[in-house]
C-alpha cells in the first residue's frame, strides 16, 4: 500500500528529549476499597494488614501512605494469607491450592512487594497423580508455626503436611496422617468413620511444639510436634467450624456448624476429654446458622471477649451479616450491610504478656473495612484514614479541584469534623500503623469530588497516596422523597433481641434515583458550588461555617421554550420542601433552579465572579443569575425530528429499540403461525411460551454477522440536542472588545456562543450592582462533521488557557494576555479544532478519528512541568479515547506528543469515569469501589513512598529503608514503567547535570515549538494519504487563494465558510 | 488520434517562451501570443479574448484543442495553465456564445472527423429527447471516482465517494470477516473488514464501484489491518464527506480487462503509463473547481448573532417563568428572525436572502433532512 506522510513528527531530537522530560506514564496507586476482597491478614509486630482479592491481588496497608501492591500471576482467588511476623513476608494460599511467598524487598535501589516462591502440594504419596482426587490434597488451613520457619498445612483428606517456609519445600517425613491420630482415639469414637478435613490448626502461644488440630467431624487434638505424639484429645461430636486457644492455654473454644460454641477445659490428664465445660447456642433455641470463626481474648481488667461471626437464627435473621462481640454480660450484634470475609483483633502477642487486651476489632466485609475501638466504652467505630468505600452509594460523577487554597481546605475539614465528631477523637486510635510514609507533604492540596446516586457529594483529600474522606454533602434533605417514612418505621419495628447495631456506611440502596448527582462544579475561591442532578435540579450552594436555618429560593426554567408537539414522558421533578430548613455547617443550598422538563442535567458550569450558573440537559441550556435570583437565558437545542429526547430518561432509547425488535419478531411469528392456527386457547399459550423461549435465547439475533452502517451523522440523529459542555470565558466575541461570554456545545456538533452583559462590580466591592445580566447570541457554529462537542476552552494571546474566575484578579495566576489574538479550542468526539476569535475562522485542527479510528471521550487542558528544569512547563491537551488510550497534544498547535494505553477498551465504565487533573494526573474507576490514579507528567507523580522496619531471621535484625514504586497493577493491565525516577517535583540531580547543556534551547517558550504557519499545520495534521493531497500541498498557496475568492463570492457577510 | 496538429507544427518558437494563440469566434480568427511560463490568470485571459474579438458584452465560453484533438474548456486558472503549457506550439482557442454552447459538447473526439458521426448521433439523441439542457461540465458534481490506478496493484481498487452535497445516503455496511493472504509461510487467514450490504439506491451502490464482500484495505490511506470493526466504522464516518476506500474487489474479473483509454480526459490521475493497467473507469467529470473538491475540508457554518442585546428587560417581571422564545433553534428559523429583527443598515437584505436560498438549496444546510436512521453515538451522559 502506498502511504504518504508529510514531515513526520519526532524527527527533532531536541523535542524528543523535551518530551521525555515532560511526559511519562505511570499508574501509581489505587484509591478506595479493593474490589471483591477474599482474605485478610494482620502482622501484629509490624502492624500492617494485608487484603487479598478474588482477582489474585495482594495489598498491604500500614500507616496512611504506606501501601504495597502485588498481583499473583494466575488470577485465582486468594483464600488465606498469613504474615511471617516481623519479617515483611506473607504466605498466600490461592483457591487452586498453590502457596505463594511474598516479600517486601529491596531491589536495584528501589523496593516493592514481590513474589519470592510458590509451591503446589504434590498428590498424596502412594497414589499416582491421576487417580488421587484433587480434593484429598486440597489445602484447607495453613498455620505458621512459631518455632522456626515451618508451616503446617491441613488438607481436605485430613492429612497435615509440614513445609519449610524459607524454601517452600515439603518436610516429607513429618507428614501427619489421620490414621496416626486415630490410633489414640477410643474405638467407640472411631466407629469406622473418617475424621474429615482439617478445619482448624492453631499454634500454642507459649509452647511452640504444640499444635491444636480440629477435624471437621469435631475431634480436637493437641499434637506435640517435637515428640511426634498426641498430647490430648477432645472428643467433640459437632461439626467443627473454627477453634481458638485461650491466652493462658487453659481453655480452648470451638465453634460449630449448628450455631453453637463450646469451651473446653485443658486438664493435663491423659484420658480424652469427653464433654466441653460450656456449650451454648447464643442465638438459640431455634435452628441457627454456623459460627464460621470465633476468637477468645482475655483482658487485664478481668473477663474476656468472645467475638464470632455468624450463628444467627436461620429463619428470622439468616440473611444478616453479623459479627457478635460478647464481653461478660454485654452482647452487641454488629449488623453489616455486606458479607463478612474475615476479622481479626489487634492485641498484644508477646508471649510474656498475661493478657491479650484487645485494642481494636477489624472486620473485612465484601464492600468495606470496619474497625471498632474495643477500649473505648460503647466500642465506637474508628473512621478509616484510607480504604474508604467510594461506592457506599454508586458513584455517578467525579471532579477534581487542584491547588485548593489553604483557607477553603481548612473550612471543608472543619465542616467534616463537625459532621462526624469521632473523626478527631479517634483519629489517633487507628490501629494499623506500620511503616513510615516517606513522601513529602504534598506541594498543593487536591480535592476529589464524587457525586453519588443517593444525592450526596463526597469530598476527598486526593493530595497524597491515601484518599481520605473530608466531608459529605447531602442534597436529599432539600427534597421530599417517599422513602423516608418507611425507613423510620422499619427501624422502630425491630426487636431489641438480638441487639443489632448498624455498622458501616456501605448503603447501595438509593432512596430515589432522581436524587442522583450528575454534575458538580466548585469555585475554590468563593467556596460556592453547584450540584446538578438526575431530575433537572441545579443547586447553588455556599460554604457556611455555622449552622443556619433558611429557606431556599426556587426558580424554574423552561428549556423547551414553548416548542410544540412534545410531551415529557420521563420522571417527575423533585418537589422541594418549602419554608425555612435547618442546615448544618458546611455547604448550604442558596438557590434551586429546576430545569423543565426535568431531564438529567448533562453539563454545568459556574462563574462565581459573575454570579452566573449555566446548565444544560438533553433539551437545551439555561443561564441563571444566582445573585439576583433571576433567569437570564434559556435556549432549546432540540431538533424537531428528535423524538427520543422527549421520551424521558436516556435508558429508554435502548428499551425502545428492544421493544421494536420484539414487536417485529411477534409480527413475523404470527405470520408464520397464522397459516396453521387453530382457534383454541392452547395456541395462545404456546405462542407466549415460544416467545418466552425466544427471549431467553436470542440466537436469531446473534446469528446474523455484526455489521455497521457507514453513514455520516445527520442533523436529526436522536438526542442531537443534548448539551455536552458549557464554558464561561472573558474573551473576544464581538469585534475588538473582550467581555464575558458563554459557550455551549451539543451532541450534534453545534456550538452556541453568547456575549454576556454583566454589570461591572463597583471598585472595591465584592458584589456587583443590582442590574440585570443580558445575554446576546454572538456566534453559532455548526461543525460539519456533527460529532458531539466534548469540551470548549478559550486560549489567550500566548496560547494558554484562560485562568479560572478570580485567579487573575487575585493574583493567583498569571494574568491572561488580553491584547487580542484569542482562540477557542473546540474538542469534538472526532477532532480538535482551534478557531481564531472573534472571527471564528479555523486555525489548526487535528482529526483524531479520521486517522486513528478512535473517538474522544474525555479531554482536559493540563500543565506539564519538566523534570529537568524547575520552571519550565507546557500546557497541553490530554485526551482519553474510547479505546482507553491517552493522547497528549500540544496547544495550540495540536500536534500529537505522546500516546499511552491506559484503560482496557472493554472497560467502558472505567473510561466513562476518567477525570484529569490540572497537573497531568488522572483518576478512573477500576471497580465500583476503586479509583486508579495515573500520571502523565514526568514530574508530578503521587505514589507510595514508604519504609518498613523489617527484621529477618536469617541475618539478625536489620532495619531496611525501602521504597516501593508500583510495578504491577492489582487490577487493570499491568504496564511497564520505564522512566527516570524522580519524584515529588524535585528535579533529579543527575539528570539535571546531564541535561544542562541543552537547557537553553529547550527552555524556549512552548510557542516556538508549536508555531507554524497555518498551511503547514494543516498538512501536518491531516496525515491524509492520497495523490490528491500531494497536489494539495503543491498547490496549496494557489488553492487557498482560490478558496478565498470562493468564499468572498459565495458567502454573504454573515456566513463564513471555513477551510 | 494524434493527427492534425503535428503536421502544422513549426519549430520556429520551439525554444521560445512565447505561445502562439489562434483564437476562433464564429468565422473570425485572432492571433496573439502568451508567455508559456507565465500565462497569467484565466480572468485576464478571458478579458483579453473578449477584447480582441470585440465581444465584451456577450457571455462566451472558451475552449481549446488539446494534443489529442479533443475540445476542452478553459474556464479556470488550472485548465488555462494546462492549455498554455501543453500548446505544441500553437494553442487553438474556440469561442462560443454561452447560449449556443449548451448544445455543444466538449470532450473526446469532438474535433476528430472519425468520431464526428458518433458525436452528431449523440447530439441528435439529446435533441430528440425534448431538448434536455445539459449544462457545462463544471456544473456537474462528481459522485465517485477510481483513483491512483497507476500506483495500486491491479487487484486493488481505490474508490472515492463524494458525499459532498449529495442527497443520497452513502449506503453501505461493513462487517468482520477473514481474508486469505499469501505469506512466505504459505497461505494465512487473517481477519479483515468486508462490505456486507449495499443500500439500494445509495451512493455506494449507484457508483457500481463497490460491491458486497469486497475487502476494505484502507480508509483514506490508513490501513485497516489490526483495527476493529468499530474503529473502521468511526474512521469511515469521520471521513464520510470525502471517503476514499481501497478495496480488494470480490469479483476480480473486471481487472484483467486491459482496455485502452476510454477517453483523453484531463484527469489528474491518468497519464500514459496508467493506460496500461487502467481499471474500468467510471465516467468522471474532472473539470470542477479544484478547491471545491480537492480539499477534504468540510466547512463549518458560522452564523453571526445580531449582537444586539435581546430585550431581556421585559422578562424580568417573571423571573421564575419561561423566557420568551427569542431563541428558535432551527437555523433557518433564526435567520428569518434575524431578517425580521435586523436593522437594515448593517447587512443588505440581499445577502441574507442569498444565504437563505443557499441554505434551502444545499441539503447539507437544510435541517429537514431525509431520514438518516439512528446511528450510534457516544453516550449522552458521561460520568
Amino acid at each position: 500500500m502506498m502511504k504518504f506522510r508529510f514531515r513526520r513528527q519526532g524527527a527533532d531530537p531536541q523535542r524528543e528529549k523535551l518530551k521525555q522530560e515532560l511526559f511519562a506514564f505511570h499508574k501509581t496507586v489505587e484509591h478506595g476499597f479493593p474490589n471483591q476482597p477474599s482474605a485478610l491478614a494482620f502482622d501484629p509486630e509490624l502492624r500492617i494488614m494485608a487484603i487479598g482479592t478474588r482477582s489474585g491481588a495482594v495489598k498491604i496497608y500500614g500507616a496512611p501512605g504506606v501501601e504495597f501492591t502485588g498481583l499473583h500471576r494466575d488470577a485465582a482467588t486468594v483464600t488465606q494469607m498469613h504474615f511471617l511476623p516481623g519479617q515483611g513476608r506473607l504466605l498466600t494460599l490461592l483457591d487452586d491450592s498453590s502457596l505463594h511467598l511474598w516479600e517486601i524487598v529491596h531491589h536495584n535501589g528501589c523496593a516493592h512487594l514481590e513474589e519470592a516462591l510458590s509451591f503446589q502440594l504434590p498428590s498424596r504419596p502412594g497414589f499416582d497423580g491421576a487417580s488421587t482426587p484433587s480434593s484429598l490434597t486440597r489445602i484447607t488451613v495453613v498455620l505458621l508455626m512459631a518455632a522456626g520457619n515451618t508451616a503446617a498445612l491441613g488438607t481436605e483428606g485430613g492429612s497435615i503436611y509440614f513445609l519449610d517456609v524459607t524454601t517452600l519445600t515439603l518436610l516429607e517425613r513429618q507428614t501427619l496422617s489421620p490414621d496416626e491420630v486415630l490410633r489414640s482415639v477410643p474405638d467407640d469414637y472411631r466407629c469406622g468413620k473418617a475424621l474429615g478435613p482439617v478445619e482448624s490448626l492453631q499454634g500454642h502461644l507459649r509452647d511452640p511444639t504444640k499444635i491444636l488440630i480440629g477435624y471437621s467431624r469435631g475431634l480436637l487434638v493437641i499434637w506435640n510436634q517435637a515428640a511426634q505424639c498426641v498430647d490430648h484429645i477432645f472428643l467433640g461430636n459437632q461439626q467443627l467450624e473454627s477453634l481458638c486457644w485461650g491466652r493462658n492455654s487453659g481453655t480452648i473454644i470451638s465453634s460449630h456448624s449448628d450455631g453453637s460454641y463450646a469451651i473446653w477445659p485443658m486438664d493435663t490428664g491423659g484420658s480424652p476429654t469427653l464433654q466441653p465445660s460450656i456449650a451454648t447456642i447464643p442465638y438459640g433455641p431455634f435452628p441457627c446458622k454456623a459460627i464460621n470463626k470465633i476468637l477468645w481474648r482475655n483482658c487485664e481488667s478481668g473477663g474476656h471477649f468472645i467475638i464470632f461471626s455468624g450463628g444467627m437464627p436461620r429463619a428470622s435473621y439468616g440473611d444478616r451479616h453479623c459479627v457478635s462481640v460478647l464481653r461478660a454480660e454485654t452482647l452487641v450484634t454488629l449488623d453489616f450491610t455486606s458479607r463478612i470475609i474475615d476479622f481479626f483483633t489487634v492485641h498484644s502477642t508477646r508471649p510474656e504478656d498475661e493478657f491479650d487486651d484487645p485494642q481494636a476489632l477489624a472486620v473485612l466485609l465484601e464492600e468495606e473495612l470496619v474497625v471498632l475501638d474495643l477500649q473505648t466504652p460503647g466500642w465506637p467505630s474508628v473512621p478509616a484514614p484510607y480504604l474508604a468505600p467510594l461506592h457506599s452509594s454508586a458513584i455517578t460523577c467525579s471532579a477534581h479541584v487542584a491547588n485548593v487554597p489553604a483557607k477553603l481546605w481548612a473550612r471543608i475539614v472543619s465542616a467534616g469534623e463537625q459532621q462526624s465528631p469521632q473523626l478527631i477523637s479517634s483519629a489517633s486510635s487507628w490501629p494499623i500503623t506500620g511503616g513510615r510514609n516517606l513522601a513529602q507533604e504534598p506541594s498543593q492540596r487536591g480535592l476529589l469530588l464524587t457525586g453519588h446516586e443517593d444525592g450526596t457529594v463526597r469530598f476527598w483529600d486526593a493530595s497524597g497516596v491515601a484518599l481520605r474522606p473530608l466531608y459529605k454533602l447531602s442534597t436529599a434533605g432539600l427534597f421530599q422523597t417517599d422513602c423516608e417514612h418507611t425507613d423510620s418505621l422499619g427501624q422502630a419495628a425491630e426487636d431489641d433481641w438480638p441487639p443489632f447495631r448498624k455498622v458501616g456506611c456501605f448503603d447501595p440502596y438509593s432512596d430515589d434515583p432522581r436524587l442522583g448527582v450528575q454534575k458538580v462544579a466548585l469555585c475554590k475561591y468563593t467556596a460556592q458550588m453547584v450540584v446538578a442532578g438526575t431530575a433537572g435540579q441545579v443547586l447553588v450552594l455556599e460554604l457556611s461555617d455555622v449552622p443556619t436555618e433558611q429557606a431556599v429560593s426556587v426558580a424554574s426554567i423552561d428549556l423547551l421554550q414553548d416548542r410544540e408537539g412534545f410531551t415529557w414522558k420521563g420522571h417527575e421533578r423533585l418537589s422541594p420542601r418549602t419554608g425555612p430548613l435547618p442546615w448544618p455547617a458546611g455547604f448550604q443550598p442558596r438557590v434551586l433552579v429546576q430545569c423543565l422538563p426535568p431531564a438529567a442535567v448533562t453539563a454545568v458550569t459556574l462563574h462565581a465572579e459573575w454570579s452566573l450558573v449555566a446548565f444544560g440537559t438533553s433539551h437545551g441550556f439555561g443561564l441563571f443569575d444566582y445573585q439576583r435570583k433571576s433567569p437570564v437565558l434559556a435556549r432549546c437545542t432540540l431538533h424537531p425530528n428528535d423524538s427520543l429526547a422527549m421520551e424521558g430518561p436516556l435508558s429508554r432509547v435502548k428499551s425502545l429499540k428492544k421493544s421494536l425488535r420484539q414487536s417485529f419478531r411477534r409480527i413475523r411469528k404470527s405470520r408464520v403461525s397464522g397459516k396453521k392456527r387453530v382457534a383454541n386457547a392452547n395456541s395462545k399459550l404456546q405462542e407466549a411460551n415460544a416467545q418466552l423461549a425466544e427471549q431467553a435465547c436470542p440466537h436469531d439475533v446473534e446469528m446474523t454477522p455484526v455489521q455497521r452502517r457507514i453513514e455520516p451523522r445527520s442533523a436529526d440523529d436522536s438526542l442531537s440536542g443534548v448539551v455536552r459542555c458549557l464554558y464561561f470565558a472573558d474573551t473576544f466575541l464581538r469585534d475588538a472588545h473582550h467581555g464575558p461570554t458563554m459557550w455551549a456545545g451539543t451532541n450534534s456538533g453545534s456550538v452556541f456562543a453568547y456575549a454576556l452583559e454583566v454589570p461591572a462590580a463597583v471598585a472595591g466591592g465584592e458584589k456587583r450592582p443590582e442590574r440585570a445580566v443580558e445575554a446576546v447570541l454572538g456566534k453559532e457554529v455548526q461543525l460539519m462533521h456533527r460529532a458531539p462537542v466534548v469540551a470548549i476552552a478559550v486560549l489567550d494571546g500566548r496560547g494558554r488557557p484562560l485562568p479560572e474566575p478570580y485567579e487573575a484578579s487575585r493574583d493567583l495566576a498569571q494574568a491572561p494576555d488580553m491584547q487580542g489574538g484569542h482562540a477557542v479550542l473546540i474538542a469534538s468526539e472526532e477532532q480538535f479544532k482551534v478557531f481564531t476569535l472573534p472571527k471564528v475562522s479555523a486555525k489548526t485542527k487535528f482529526k483524531l478519528t479520521a486517522h486513528e479510528g478512535c473517538r474522544v471521550r474525555k479531554v482536559a487542558l493540563a500543565t506539564f512541568a519538566s523534570v529537568a528544569c524547575e520552571d519550565y512547563a507546557e500546557t497541553c491537551l490530554a485526551c482519553l479515547t474510547n479505546l482507553g488510550d491517552v493522547h497528549v497534544f500540544s496547544v495550540p498547535g495540536l500536534r500529537p506528543q505522546v500516546q499511552y494505553s491506559c484503560i482496557r477498551k472493554e472497560d467502558i465504565s472505567g473510561i466513562a469515569s476518567c477525570v484529569f487533573t490540572r497537573h497531568g494526573q488522572g483518576f478512573y474507576l477500576i471497580s465500583p469501589s476503586e479509583f486508579e490514579r495515573f500520571s502523565l507528567s514526568a514530574r508530578n507523580i503521587t505514589e507510595p513512598l514508604c519504609s518498613l522496619d523489617i527484621s529477618w531471621p536469617r541475618d539478625a535484625t536489620r532495619a531496611r529503608v525501602q521504597e516501593s514504586p508500583k510495578l504491577s497493577q492489582a487490577n487493570g493491565n499491568p504496564s511497564i514503567i520505564l522512566a527516570p525516577q524522580s519524584r515529588d517535583g524535585s528535579p533529579d540531580p543527575t539528570l539535571k547535570g546531564a541535561d544542562t547543556p541543552e537547557l537553553p534551547e529547550s527552555t524556549l517558550s512552548p510557542m516556538s515549538i508549536d508555531s507554524a504557519t497555518s498551511a503547514d499545520t494543516t498538512l501536518d495534521t491531516t496525515g491524509d494519504v492520497t495523490v490528491e493531497d500531494v497536489k494539495d500541498f503543491l498547490g496549496s498557496e494557489e488553492s487557498e487563494r482560490n478558496l478565498r475568492n470562493l468564499t468572498e463570492d459565495e458567502a454573504p457577510t454573515c456566513t463564513i465558510l471555513i477551510k | 488520434m494524434n493527427r492534425s496538429f503535428h503536421k502544422s507544427q513549426t519549430l520556429r518558437f520551439y525554444d521560445c517562451s512565447a505561445v502562439e494563440v489562434k483564437s476562433k469566434f464564429g468565422a473570425e480568427f485572432r492571433r496573439f501570443s502568451l508567455n508559456r511560463h507565465k500565462p497569467g490568470k484565466f480572468e485576464d485571459f478571458y478579458q483579453l479574448v473578449v477584447h480582441t474579438h470585440h465581444i465584451s458584452n456577450t457571455e462566451v465560453t472558451i475552449g481549446y484543442a488539446d494534443v489529442h484533438g479533443d475540445l476542452l474548456p478553459i474556464n479556470n486558472d488550472d485548465n488555462f495553465c494546462k492549455a498554455v503549457s501543453s500548446a505544441n506550439p500553437l494553442l487553438r482557442v474556440f469561442i462560443q456564445k454561452r447560449e449556443e454552447a449548451d448544445h455543444y459538447s466538449f470532450g473526446a473526439g469532438t474535433l476528430s472527423r472519425k468520431k464526428k458521426v458518433l458525436v452528431t448521433l449523440r447530439e441528435e439523441g439529446l435533441r430528440r429527447r425534448a431538448h434536455l439542457d445539459i449544462s457545462l461540465p463544471h456544473d456537474f458534481r462528481p459522485v465517485s471516482s477510481i483513483i491512483d490506478v497507476d500506483i495500486l496493484p491491479e487487484t486493488h481498487r481505490r474508490v472515492r465517494l463524494y458525499r459532498h452535497g449529495c442527497e443520497k445516503p452513502l449506503g453501505f455496511y461493513i462487517r468482520d470477516g477473514t481474508s486469505v493472504r499469501v505469506t512466505p509461510h504459505g497461505l494465512e487467514k487473517v481477519p479483515g473488514i468486508f462490505i456486507s450490504r449495499m443500500v439500494p439506491g445509495g451512493l455506494a451502490e449507484s457508483t457500481g464501484l463497490l460491491a458486497v464482500n469486497d475487502e476494505v484495505l484502507e480508509v483514506n490511506g490508513i490501513e485497516v489491518a489490526g483495527k476493529t470493526l468499530d474503529q473502521v466504522t468511526d474512521m469511515m464516518i469521520a471521513n464520510s464527506h470525502n471517503l476514499i476506500v481501497t478495496v480488494k474487489p470480490a469479483n476480480q474479473r473486471n481487472n484483467v480487462v486491459r482496455s485502452s483509454r476510454t477517453s483523453g480526459s484531463s484527469g489528474q490521475s491518468t497519464d500514459s503509463a496508467a493506460s496500461h493497467h487502467s481499471l474500468p473507469v467510471a465516467h468522471v467529470l474532472q473539470n470542477f473547481h479544484p478547491d471545491e473538491m480537492e480539499s477534504d475540508e468540510e466547512a463549518d457554518i458560522v452564523i453571526e448573532g445580531t449582537l444586539e442585546p435581546q430585550s431581556v428587560s421585559k422578562m424580568q417581571g417573571t423571573p421564575s417563568g419561561s423566557l420568551s422564545r427569542a431563541n428558535g433553534s432551527s437555523l433557518a428559523h433564526r435567520l428569518q428572525r434575524d431578517l425580521a429583527l435586523h436593522n437594515p443598515g448593517r447587512e443588505s437584505h440581499g445577502s441574507i436572502h442569498r444565504l437563505l436560498c443557499s441554505l434551502k438549496a444545499d441539503p447539507r444546510h437544510s435541517l429537514v433532512l431525509p431520514q438518516g436512521g439512528v446511528e450510534e453515538h457516544g453516550p449522552a451522559v458521561t460520568l
